[in-house]
């Protein structure tokens, strides 16, 4: 009970992020981006960027591998499809108490270290993780071929309780199977409870010693506190985060191969939050929606459509123009995210969350500038 | 005649970093109570000793007690957990947080212990702590700043507010490594005030000071540290009389 409470802004700021996640179908229409595959990656990678922020943004811990824990996620859950049932919930559950435990190992050796050193580590046991799913643990991960669902798997759950049906099943919810947009609303849902949790966090004393932490470990040392299980504790949340965006991965298509686990997509969390702002709530979440914004759209344009987009230029520009600008789209989409990056980290180092506050307090300015003359002149001229 | 309570007894206490003996046959007794300065002249081993008092250092041999309980090779949580708090020669303090939440860190520590999983609560609603933090904070007159970041604050606040973040811990023994090091004679004076009335609660201190205003206006006991060794031992006006003492430090500055 008491648990559920929270202040009136967090409570205001959940209600507006709620309505705005839940009307994606809508307002993601004109931007081309209102189809459940791109939305459901949207929901997804919001929920691993807010976990790996918890662990950065809070404790100043930049891991470089956190992709580790994403892939034992979706390792997990499809496992729990092929051997019990293709509910999504237990497979849920599975994924996040083994990637949790997984981060406790890596985060007990990895914050043996700080700074550079304990990203160099948390980079390596990632990439470990990554070629054994390719060598060793084959058997497991199926290799190159990535993890899949099979006609043989044995289901024993979902058998005992109906009827096999003919063909390769999908993941739903207590016997219902998801369709449309069913599992982008579940995915959207996850994401907001794990925002709430979010929440929470920031605005507990575990949160504040996080930030201890960051600010001066010297000092939170000297003040009596045990800083090692407090960061070990981000570092499990977040990688249990992170196992729930996997297992969701796999809840909206069955597969996992260990390119998800390469230090490519550790590296990409790191780059949404530090583009929305670090140890903000919000921009976490931003900068997962426009990485993947880029990735998915961006990509997709081509020449023609940039031709098209430039065709008020004169003649002679129109070809130099279109020729440019379609490097930037297609395949070269990494070109623009860069740029995007690069711009945003040396004029608002503080990511999109920055820029939003800076603008908020222009109009905080000019909203109380038309005062000040007014008060000047009440002044008795003497 | 009661036998004084020792709270914090270095005994016998030797550190050598290579060759140099930085600390030979240290033999200290702080009594409850007291406020006791350790002075010495520059390379004198003041620090060291500090250092290796709080278990940042463990000395090359001899043994440091306090309150009956070994100190060496404690990490500084369990130290500050048995009841010493410290005040650094640079303030260390959380510059990003504000001046409120800088208090209100430490009160959580003494209330939680080392560690505490404290996650799904509120740290607003942490009304005692808050009125605790803001009481403490009117007492080193920095209420009006709560909502600053620390880090904006001028040196001597920073040094209040670290104070504060000690006090509020109601420490058995404080120890302030040159608390008024850098600072303008006025923040000094403000500082002593302060220390004065920390002094009135009771409160046992270790000074460690280059400042003679500093220290002959708020020491009960001083002990004078030269080259690793502790030359003289006693009240304040019996080692103003001490002719070593004056040899060796106090007549190098004055003459």
């Amino acid at each position: 009970m008491n648990a559920l409470l929270m202040s009136r802004r967090d409570a205001v700021t959940l209600a507006i992020f709620a309505l705005v996640v839940l009307t994606m179908p809508v307002w993601l229409q004109p931007f081309g981006a209102a189809y459940p595959g791109l939305m459901q990656k949207f929901a997804i990678y919001a929920i691993f960027a807010i976990g790996f922020n918890i662990l950065f943004g809070l404790t100043g811990y930049l891991s470089f591998g956190h992709a580790a824990f994403l892939g034992v996620g979706s390792y997990t859950a499809v496992w729990s499809f092929k051997l019990l049932t293709m509910d999504a919930l237990p497979a849920i559950a599975f994924a996040i108490i083994l990637s949790g435990l997984l981060a406790v190992v890596i985060g007990y050796l990895s914050l043996r270290r700080s700074g550079i050193y304990f990203s160099i580590l948390t980079l390596a046991f990632a990439q470990m993780c990554y070629n054994l799913a390719y060598s060793v643990l084959t058997p497991i991960t199926n290799g190159e071929t990535s993890l899949q669902l099979n006609l043989r798997d044995p289901r024993i759950i979902d058998s005992a309780l109906a009827p096999r049906p003919a063909g390769l099943p999908s993941a739903g919810l207590f016997g219902h199977t998801f369709t449309g947009l069913e599992g982008f609303y579940f995915c959207a849902a996850a994401l907001l409870i794990a925002f709430f949790i979010a929440q929470k966090i920031f605005a507990s004393p575990f949160g504040m010693m996080l930030r201890g932490i960051k600010s001066n470990q010297t000092r939170m040392n000297y003040t009596g506190f045990n800083t090692r299980p407090y960061a070990l504790s981000a570092f499990v949340i977040s990688g249990m985060y992170a196992g729930l965006a996997g297992a969701l991965l796999a809840v909206t298509d069955p597969l996992a191969g260990a390119e998800r686990m390469q230090w490519t997509a550790s590296g990409e969390v790191v780059l949404m939050t530090i583009l929305g702002g670090v140890g903000t709530l919000i921009g976490p979440v931003l900068g997962a929606w426009i990485i993947k914004y880029f990735e998915n759209i961006f990509s997709a344009f081509n020449e023609q459509i940039v031709s098209r987009f430039f065709d008020f230029l004169p003649a002679g520009a129109h070809e130099v123009v279109t020729a440019v600008a379609s490097k930037f789209v297609g395949e070269g989409w990494n070109l623009t995210l860069g740029l995007v990056f690069v711009l945003i980290v040396v004029f608002l180092p503080g990511g999109i969350m920055e820029g939003v506050r800076r603008i908020a307090h222009l109009f905080d300015k000019s909203r109380r500038a038309p005062k000040a003359p007014a008060k000047l002149s009440t002044q008795p001229a003497e | 005649m009661a036998v004084p309570n020792v709270v914090l007894h270095v005994a016998d206490v030797h550190k050598r970093f290579g060759g140099l003996h930085a600390l030979a046959d240290i033999d200290l007794q702080i009594e409850e109570g007291q406020t006791h300065a350790i002075i010495g002249p520059n390379g004198a081993g003041k620090s060291t000793l500090l250092n290796v008092c709080i278990g940042k250092l463990a000395p090359t041999s001899g043994t440091v007690v306090f309150d009956g309980q070994v100190l060496t090779g404690k990490k500084p949580h369990e130290i500050n957990q048995l009841g010493i708090a410290r005040v650094f020669q640079t303030p260390e303090i959380f510059a990003d947080l504000s001046v409120l939440q800088n208090v209100m860190i430490p009160a959580l520590a003494k209330r939680d212990g080392a560690f505490k999983l404290n996650l799904l609560r509120s740290l607003d609603s942490q009304t005692t702590i808050r009125a605790e933090a803001e009481d403490m904070l009117e007492d080193v007159g920095l209420f009006g700043r709560r909502d600053t970041l620390a880090g904006s604050l001028s040196r001597g606040d920073k040094r209040r507010m670290e104070l504060a973040m000690c006090l509020i811990q109601h420490p058995r023994l404080l120890l302030l490594d040159e608390p008024t090091a850098g600072m303008s004679r006025h923040d000094t004076n403000t500082t002593i005030e302060l220390l004065k009335k920390i002094k009135s609660r009771g409160m046992t201190k270790v000074i460690i000071e280059h400042d003679m205003h500093v220290v002959f206006s708020l020491a009960d006991k001083i002990s004078v540290l030269a080259q690793g060794r502790i030359i003289a031992d006693g009240t304040p006006d019996e080692v103003r009389g001490n002719p070593k003492v004056q040899e060796a430090y106090l007549g190098g500055t004055h003459q």
